[in-house]
């Protein structure tokens, strides 16, 4: 292990400047300084995802104009969408606390290519700006839907062409993170860092970066081929010019389906650290959980089309996927078994990581498990294309791994910028951001089964007692929000000094000072143990397990 | 750890060759597209292009002198697109 009274003398990464000023991060080929790059832009995309969320529910408040017309309605959630998918929640976790913490939980200075990390970062700002310089030309801003589904996307006489080439691009960077992370995996362990001795959160990063390398052409050659129709009229998808639209269909969701494991999986990996930590035990099956998102990546590529139930798929195709569908329920229900079974007995300590770990298993099962209704193939002809939908894909997507990278956020925070956050100000958000969320989506569920389509500006008066409550939930929830943010960045500038493992974590992070040295480690460690080995610190320190 | 990887010299005639059966397979792909073949059109075009694939990765990207771990990549994002094919015409082929 590291030696920390030693490694205390060393300086830190955020005093190792190679430039001046804002050179020193954007030049910067450091993991841990492009991962607070990514962490300062996603966040920042974030809120111009929730200002448009919170001016869509705005406009529900009353049926008919409230304050925006239709097309600038379907403009929003079109923007909205694109910014929450491709720029918040699939770089999510991996771009920030993987680039951050992937290289120091298995011994390494830095990724595998460094330089290429940075490339990644830039690729990301670039598509971004792509992606919402649509709303600042002719034309107005792109309303497909995130989906962009042909014919529509071929034939709107929007900005489309602009934002696709920006989700092309965010492909690449999407890629090219895979790319390092995986040959990081495998060439950069630290001596004993076997593949069954590294932490959970690794081999969630591990299986997301395949589907990130496998997947992720395939999005790109779908958005080439839809950008040479509009262009050039060649026809593909568009049955006018003779196209496939149903291709279309295929094509997209054979990426962005796996991508929502690329959305998950990585949360899931950091609820493997959070819990041990807080329980102080090892986590209970540890081989299965591994497995397990294995397992998740690979049947992940095997469902795309229960998007499609209704699309005018063949009746085979539809009883195919459904029956795939509730396969890759299977590992998802062991992982949240197994946490569980590690809380079981555990010396629990209540801290706010802990407790949005909880909310995350809460939201996160009502998501899953109303999936199931959507997979079923009989209930989702019913309810597919309403409110129950986007209450679905905001209960995994936001309530699932949103919310497990705020917890990231907070048990990571220490370490990252060597600061503690303020502990009672940070529970004092969860209530706010738990009840608005649920005030704010489970109506839409209610809203969905009685009929409520989804992207529609307006709506029959008998939905609006429900909508009402949904708008006031999003008040709330954007308080909490507000809180949460404001209670971090005030604790950046006045939080007091963090020690170098505050909350008593074993993996190799912890073992290291806070904020982490620009080489991570004085010397690289040689590892003997499993990661959640709590002998360690509790007590007797030979390690072994 | 795995080994350091070894070095392996092609020599111009094999490249040459490769490069060759690229050009008449591609030759053989035009003709066979100009021949009624119906349904079976698709999967002659698909063996022809994997063979074509084949060739490259083995030869001009070294998969063929490489690590086994390097294969089993491979092999797993082969069988992967494989499953995704024959899980499409589960759809066009029956629709
Ligand atoms: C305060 C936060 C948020 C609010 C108020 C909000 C609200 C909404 C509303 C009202 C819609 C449109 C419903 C419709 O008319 O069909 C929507 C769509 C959507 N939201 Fe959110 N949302 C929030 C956060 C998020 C987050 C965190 C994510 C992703 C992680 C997300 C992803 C999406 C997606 C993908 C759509 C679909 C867009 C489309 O139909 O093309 N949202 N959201």
């Amino acid at each position: 292990m590291a030696n920390g009274v030693l490694a205390e003398r060393l300086e830190n990464y955020l005093e190792h400047k190679t430039h001046k000023g804002i050179f020193a991060w954007i030049l910067s080929t450091d993991h841990k300084r492009i991962g607070i790059l990514y962490l300062v832009s996603m966040v920042t995309f974030f809120w111009v995802g929730v200002t448009l969320g919170f001016l869509m529910k705005l406009e529900m408040l009353t049926p008919g104009k409230t304050i925006v017309d239709a097309q600038t309605y379907n403009t929003f959630f079109t923007l909205h969408g694109i910014i929450m998918i491709f720029l918040f929640i699939i770089p999510g976790i991996p771009a920030v606390f993987g680039n951050f913490f992937l290289p120091i939980q298995i011994g390494a200075r830095d990724v595998a290519f460094p330089r290429l990390n940075l490339l990644s970062w830039y690729l990301y700002i670039i598509g971004g700006l792509f992606a919402i310089a649509s709303l600042f030309l002719q034309g107005g801003p792109i309303d497909t839907g995130w989906t962009f589904y042909v014919p529509y996307s071929i034939r709107t006489t929007t900005n489309v062409i602009l934002p696709l080439l920006g989700a092309f691009i965010l492909g690449f960077s999407s890629i090219l993170t895979g790319l390092n992370f995986i040959t990081t995996v495998h060439r950069l362990r630290a001596p004993g860092m076997t593949f069954f001795r590294m932490p959970l959160f690794v081999w969630a990063l591990y299986a997301t970066a395949w589907i990130q390398v496998v997947a992720t052409p395939v999005v790109g050659i779908t958005i080439v081929l839809v950008i040479i129709e509009r262009a050039l009229h060649v026809g593909i998808f568009d049955p006018a010019l003779g196209g496939d639209p149903l291709l279309f269909q295929h094509l997209f969701w054979i990426y962005s389906h796996p991508a929502v494991y690329i959305m998950i999986l990585p949360a899931m990996g950091v609820v493997s650290e959070i819990i041990p930590t807080f329980a102080r035990r090892t986590i209970f099956g540890y081989k299965v959980i591994a497995f397990s998102s294995l397992a998740i990546a690979l049947i992940g590529y095997f469902v795309w089309a229960h998007h499609m139930f209704s699309s005018g798929m063949s009746n085979t195709s539809r009883a195919v996927f459904s029956l795939l569908t509730f396969l890759v329920a299977v590992p998802s229900g062991v992982k949240v078994f197994n946490w569980v079974a590690t809380l079981y007995k555990g010396s629990i300590e209540l801290r706010a990581p802990l407790i949005y770990v909880m909310m995350f298993i809460f939201l996160f099962s009502i998501g899953g498990l109303t999936g199931l209704v959507l997979g079923s193939l009989a209930t989702d002809v019913h309810v597919t294309d309403t409110y129950f939908v986007v209450a679905h894909f905001h209960y995994v997507m936001f309530g699932g791994t949103a919310i497990i990278l705020f917890a990231a956020l907070h048990y990571w925070f220490p370490k990252m910028f060597g600061k503690m956050y303020y502990e009672k100000l940070a529970i004092w958000a969860t209530p706010f951001i738990f009840i608005g969320f649920n005030m704010l989506y489970f109506t839409m569920f209610i809203l969905g089964y009685n009929g409520m389509p989804r992207r529609y500006w307006s709506y029959l008066p008998e939905y609006q007692t429900l909508h009402i409550i949904s708008t006031v939930g999003s008040w709330i929830l954007i308080a909490g929000l507000a809180i949460m943010f404001g209670n971090l960045i005030y604790s950046l500038f006045k939080g007091k000094p963090a020690e170098a493992n505050p909350w008593g974590g074993v993996t190799l992070e912890w073992q290291i000072p806070s904020p982490p040295p620009a080489e991570n480690f004085e010397e690289i460690p040689v590892v003997n143990h499993g990661p959640y080995d709590f002998s360690i610190i509790n007590g007797n320190s030979d390690g072994k397990s | 750890m795995e080994k350091e990887h070894k070095e392996h010299l092609i020599p111009y005639g094999t490249y040459f060759l490769v490069w060759l059966s690229l050009i008449s397979l591609t030759v053989l792909t035009v003709t066979v597209a100009g021949i009624e073949l119906g349904r079976i059109a698709l999967f002659v075009a698909l063996a022809i292009a994997f063979v074509k694939s084949t060739l490259v990765v083995s030869y001009f990207m070294h998969i063929k002198f490489d690590d086994l771990i390097f294969r089993i990549f491979l092999l797993v994002a082969l069988v992967t697109l494989a499953s995704i094919f024959i899980l499409t015409a589960t759809d066009i082929f029956f629709r």
